[in-house]
């Protein structure tokens, strides 16, 4: 099927759903699914970002079968930085962004439109970078030209909750409390409706979630 | 009246003595048929309950009730499994797990800093675990898990906290950190710890038995407390910590499991009446325990660890009686009636 021929078959695989597992006993996470089920159809999964950890855990929690056509978006300069981060890039399919050298000609948003054709859901993170408050950010704009360009992507938001505190930044030892993800109802982008405005809707509607 | 049972079952071949510690004898072999025999009828009312209409019965009584019943079978069944097991490693093993989970949900609820970090990190992976090695390697190692916590990590943690650079809320932070790991880890260690009592000044029986005896005891007196506190519950004890406690409950309650706990004297080194003031007792510190994590909750304003993370269990719920009676229940039987030094 879909994954024959590919090189990091054997990743994706056995050690992908491997990974999985140790890092849903790692994070204690529990998933939740508010107003949103789980199902196939090509989706834009954005959550706020407080961890290394949150892409694979978001990744994770989906069921397998939603997990194999779904590739979280990282940054490169992390994820290719030693043997084991790049082994675990690949074992979770993630799509690496170069996050320094951004060209006007091959904008990170064609690559992602280009890499998940009419199969792949991402995972984003439209912080950009991880935040250590609490609060969020104000989201980036790529989220807003993902929905531009493709306006069928159903942009589903998640709110991630204390996994800072199981992997904050700058460590690297994690430390096994529970955390939480919550999958919230979809929104799309309206028409004609200003890029500040969407980014300010997207960031609310994972913000509600936190509450719930 | 126990004794030609008794001889038929202590004929099987998996009863054989291990390293010492007799894992299983015939008498508490009786004891874990009958609660799960008790289990299974309580599963059956549990059924029979959830099909009755919500006019006769309170729905989420009813709930309370299938869900503890549930939480016991498993808990039984991994303990008789885990007894099953030559030598204590399974058993001590099994709480440690719960210690581990316990600790967890502690942790998640009480708010830490970055700072507290590493320290964390060392209690989850370093600390936790030798605890229950220690208590699992026997009772010559006593001399240092007795200590271990309460003197040693008590002083790590601070310091360890205080090396991060953090000095925001220091000492409440510290003492987070040592309150979670002396109730949620130290404390419970001590039930395993029965196992490998020895030296008995008048007694042949399981200390398997005395275990599963005080596991019993500890949870059936949260349960007939809060069935006195429904039925004949007046006076609150202190409405702003826990609005269910009464006077009626904690005394009906705790005369009821001692009156239980004088049946169940035979499995025990007890006599009789030992057996029943040992389990009111038990019933006391289960009573401070419920109190003392009700008191963390409402601070924190959660009604249940469980509903702290959807989709948990709320492990330390079942477990506080437990964790607050270990400690003193190992102390008096180990002085009273083992002839093991001061």
């Amino acid at each position: 099927m879909l994954l024959v021929g590919n090189p990091t078959t054997l990743a994706m695989n056995v050690t992908g759903p491997t990974l999985a597992l140790i890092a849903r006993l790692l994070s204690g996470a529990s998933t939740r699914w508010i107003d949103c089920q789980p199902e196939a159809g090509q989706r834009v999964y954005f959550s706020n970002h407080t961890s290394h950890l949150d892409a694979l855990v978001i990744w994770s929690s989906l069921p397998r079968e939603l997990r194999l056509v779904t590739r979280p978006v990282a940054a490169k300069d992390y994820w290719t930085g030693g043997a084991v981060r790049r082994f675990v890039s690949k074992s979770f399919n993630a799509l690496l962004i170069d996050r320094k050298k951004i060209k006007v000609h091959r904008s990170p948003i064609d690559l992602m439109i280009r890499e998940i054709g009419d199969t792949y859901s991402l995972i984003v993170f439209p912080e950009g970078s991880r935040n250590t408050t609490n609060e969020i950010k104000p989201f980036k704009s790529g989220l807003y030209y993902l929905g531009k360009k493709r306006p069928d992507l159903e942009l589903v938001p998640v709110y991630v909750e204390n996994l800072n505190r199981v992997l904050p930044r700058g460590e690297f030892l994690p430390v096994p409390l529970l955390s939480c993800i919550k999958f919230g109802p979809p929104i799309w982008l309206e028409h004609k409706e200003p890029k500040d405005q969407f980014c300010k809707r997207a960031r609310e509607a994972v913000l509600r979630l936190k509450d719930l | 009246m126990y004794d030609g049972l008794a001889s038929a079952i202590g004929r099987l071949p998996f009863l054989a003595d291990s390293g010492g510690v007799r894992t299983l004898d015939p008498r508490t072999i009786i004891l874990l048929s009958v609660v799960l025999g008790l289990l299974a009828v309580a599963f059956v009312v549990g059924q029979l309950l959830k099909r009755q209409p919500d006019t006769v019965v309170n729905p989420a009584m009813v709930k309370t009730f299938n869900h503890r019943v549930r939480a016991w079978w498993l808990m039984s069944a991994i303990l008789i499994a885990a007894f099953l097991v030559p030598g204590t490693w399974a058993t001590v093993t099994f709480f440690g797990l719960i210690g581990f989970w316990a600790l967890r949900e502690f942790i998640t609820l009480t708010p830490t800093r970055l700072g507290d970090h590493r320290a964390l990190f060392w209690v989850f992976f370093l600390i936790t675990p030798l605890q229950f090695v220690l208590v699992g390697r026997g009772y010559e190692y006593y001399g240092l898990y007795s200590v271990l916590i309460p003197m040693f990590v008590v002083l790590f943690i601070p310091a360890r906290i205080a090396l991060a650079g953090d000095f925001k809320r220091f000492l409440e932070r510290t003492a987070k950190i040592q309150a979670g790991l002396l109730i949620c880890v130290y404390s419970l260690s001590f039930a395993p710890a029965l196992l490998h009592l020895t030296e008995w000044k008048n007694w042949h029986g399981s200390t398997a038995g005395l275990l599963f005896y005080f596991i019993v005891i500890a949870q059936m007196s949260d349960v007939l407390q809060y069935v006195w506190d429904k039925m004949l519950g007046r006076r609150v004890i202190a409405p702003t910590i826990n609005a269910s406690k009464t006077w009626e409950g904690l005394f009906g309650g705790g005369a009821s499991t001692a009156l239980l706990g004088s049946a169940l004297y035979w499995v025990t080194p007890f006599n009789p009446w030992q057996s029943a003031s040992m389990s009111l007792i038990v019933a006391g510190m289960g009573f401070a325990g419920t109190m003392t994590m009700s008191a963390i909750k409402r601070d924190r304003g959660v009604s249940d660890y469980g509903s702290l993370v959807e989709g948990h269990a709320g492990v330390l719920d079942r477990i506080d009686s437990i964790c607050f009676a270990a400690p003193v229940f190992y102390q008096l039987t180990r002085l009273l009636f083992t002839n093991l030094q001061m």
